[in-house]
């Protein structure tokens, strides 16, 4: 809604100039002024669209070309922008590498087990910030946030430590736990403000329909909720992937992913490293584009 | 439908007593309208009928069944909200049957049931789309429709109109009042839109503060309110107050206003009489005042005009009288400007008299009523 309004409601500066100079009998007819200043619109829209769209797609094409660039013209300078061959000797060796396929598959369950239990805990805490009024909510929502503010580094050996005596050391659940720890104070802030602007009304309206407040929660809000929901399991997803720090302490023979990268590649030639980092980024997008595909649709229906 | 009896409401926030012990009763079938400024209490009582608030005292009773302690769903009641909370993610037709597959309706029942609530509101040909894809004022009958098809015991509204447009709200007021008539549904409505109220109800319960101020038919509300506020909050323009003193003239009392004139006032407020010396507040509505050339020995009050309005169906006059400014109608294309003096006679039988110091409504003594 917002975005269509922005198309057709044009700012004074760019759109002017399109306008030519005015004709002497008088001003030009308005239909056609108006499409001039729409069409520049468009044109500044698709501009910035691009020009953002370069931003993200740049480096990771430039990753894919040194991925997959053949043995043999690894070194030639220029590089080319399309490679002379697709290759995917670098891809499979790194692959072949022993535990990388492993470190993959945990990287994988920590990041499930991460989403599941920062939105299962994150997400009632949401709600219950959004809908009740209590003693100290607002207190409640910074020290939520001040949790951030704390260094992780200054944590690393009390909590390696900890690990060890409880026994989720160089675990996946102990990873996944870590990292809901980190992921907990945006999940319960995004799917708050998520909750706070679906209406109280529609849950109430639900109720005097014959629900009790659980069926109301699970007609209305939830179904509403989800693409909030949805992007906060998103962010949850790629801070799990992403996270190198609390993985290379908390894990040793059962790494994940990133974890297993930092310790065997720091020292391997650069194609590896490309190679690797081909890899590492192929599921999250491919995460990022289902989960899209199915936000998208939903906010297609429901904001028009 | 069934009766309606609230027993002494109480509902505190924090220290604010939102409703400070309420008691009515709606009669079967009957339109009662809960009018008042905003904070005044009146939603809350709505929403405590509904169930959506927990009361701190009191019972609801609904066709004779005690539903105080019944959850919303439980009180066989339906709502309509002022934000008309229609579903974004379901269709119209989803949104009217919502509350039928809630209570398990069989099918060719709830087929049946929300084409003809969709059809009394007239949005049968909008079933197939979404909330988002019709007008406001679509929605708010697709609100409707959803509460009606629940065949509710009882209905409630709470401000349903005031989102709408003027000339929306104008045609969904007819529109309303006829499709309840039809169903004969017994209702509580919230307004805080005085025309709304006296147009639609058949009773009307102005409050303020948590409490009913008063409580009876529209025209006997806007003839004879009980105090100050309710003169004031009725009616557009609101009622004129005047500071006036009863005097004994000889031939009759007279109502006499500083710098103004006085009136003599006819056997309707003979018993006035106990208050003779004693300062009153006379209230007269501005169309029961008559521009006049004299009044004789009936007596004028003697203005100048401040403003001159014309409102097409009427001209309505601000005179200065002494120390008090009062709203006058005329009939259209009076011949007076501003500044000029102008005379003025009340229909004195249909004065209010009002305690100047409590602002209430004087007892009239029920023998010479």
């Amino acid at each position: 809604m917002t975005r269509a309004h922005t198309l057709e409601t044009p700012p004074t500066t760019p759109a002017r100039a399109l306008d030519g100079p005015p004709v002497p009998e008088g001003p030009p007819p308005p239909r056609r002024k108006h499409t001039w200043r729409r069409l520049g619109n468009q044109a500044l829209w698709y501009a910035a669209a691009i020009v953002l769209a370069l931003f993200i797609a740049l480096p990771i094409y430039l990753i894919f070309v040194s991925a997959v660039t053949p043995e043999a013209d690894r070194y030639t300078y220029p590089k080319a922008i399309v490679p002379s061959a697709l290759s995917f000797e670098n891809i499979s060796f790194f692959l072949r590498a022993s535990g990388v396929v492993d470190a993959f598959w945990r990287s994988c369950i920590v990041g499930i087990i991460t989403i599941v239990l920062a939105l299962g805990i994150g997400a009632p805490a949401g709600y219950a910030i959004a809908r009740y009024v209590f003693r100290g909510r607002d207190a409640y929502r910074l020290v939520i946030l001040a949790t951030r503010a704390f260094p992780v580094v200054i944590l690393s050996i009390p909590l390696a430590v900890l690990y060890r005596q409880v026994g989720i050391n160089d675990s996946v659940l102990g990873v996944a736990l870590m990292h809901t720890t980190l992921a907990l104070p945006f999940t319960v802030l995004i799917t708050s403000s998520v909750f706070v602007s679906i209406p109280r009304d529609l849950e109430e309206a639900a109720q005097t329909l014959g629900c009790s407040p659980a069926q109301a929660f699970r007609r209305i809000s939830l179904p509403l909720a989800l693409p909030g929901l949805t992007a906060a399991a998103i962010f949850t997803w790629v801070l799990s992937w992403n996270d190198v720090f609390a993985a290379a302490i908390l894990t040793l023979r059962n790494p994940t992913l990133p974890a297993r990268i930092l310790s065997s590649l720091t020292q391997a030639p650069l194609h590896f490293q490309f190679a690797a980092a081909f890899v590492m980024l192929v599921p999250s997008l491919v995460v990022i584009f289902i989960i899209r595909r199915y936000l998208l649709g939903l906010w297609g229906r429901v904001v028009k | 439908m069934s009766e309606i009896r609230l027993e002494r409401i109480v509902k505190t926030f924090k220290d604010v007593r939102a409703v400070d012990d309420v008691s009515l009763t709606v009669a079967q079938g009957e339109f009662m309208v809960l009018l008042g400024p905003s904070g005044c209490g009146k939603t809350t009582l709505l929403r405590s009928i509904a169930g959506l608030e927990d009361i701190d005292a009191g019972r609801v009773v609904i066709g004779g069944r005690d539903v105080t302690e019944l959850p919303p769903r439980a009180r066989r009641v339906a709502m309509v909200f002022q934000s008309y909370a229609v579903f974004p993610h379901m269709s119209v037709f989803e949104n009217i049957a919502f509350g039928l597959r809630m209570s398990k309706v069989e099918k060719t029942t709830l087929t049946r049931r929300v084409r003809s609530a969709a059809e009394l509101l007239h949005i049968e040909a909008l079933l197939d789309r979404y909330p988002s894809q019709v007008s406001g004022g679509q929605r708010q009958r697709i609100a409707v429709a959803r509460a009606i098809a629940m065949e509710p015991d009882v209905l409630l509204m709470d401000e349903p109109l005031s989102n709408l447009d003027a000339l929306l709200r104008l045609e969904m007021r007819a529109e309303l009042k006829r499709l309840l008539n039809e169903i004969g549904s017994t209702t509580v409505y919230v307004t805080h839109d005085q025309v709304e109220a006296m147009s639609m109800g058949d009773r009307i319960a102005v409050m303020r503060a948590g409490r009913i101020l008063q409580l009876g038919d529209p025209l006997t509300i806007y003839q004879t309110p009980v105090d100050r506020f309710v003169g004031g909050f009725i009616g557009s323009p609101p009622m004129n107050f005047l500071p006036a003193t009863v005097r004994d003239g000889g031939d009759g009392l007279r109502a006499e206003v500083q710098d103004a004139g006085s009136l003599r006032l006819d056997g309707t407020a003979a018993w006035l009489t106990g208050r003779i010396g004693q300062a009153v507040t006379m209230g007269v509505r501005a169309e029961d005042i008559d521009v006049v050339e004299d009044g004789g020995a009936d007596g004028v009050l003697r203005g100048r005009i401040l403003v001159v309005e014309p409102l097409g169906s009427h001209d309505l006059l601000t005179v200065r009288l002494g120390e008090s400014r009062l709203k006058v109608a005329t009939r259209p294309g009076i011949a007076l400007r501003a500044d000029d003096p102008v005379v003025l006679r009340p229909q004195v039988e249909r004065l209010v008299w009002l305690d100047p110091e409590s602002d209430r409504a004087l007892e009239r003594p029920a023998s010479a009523a």
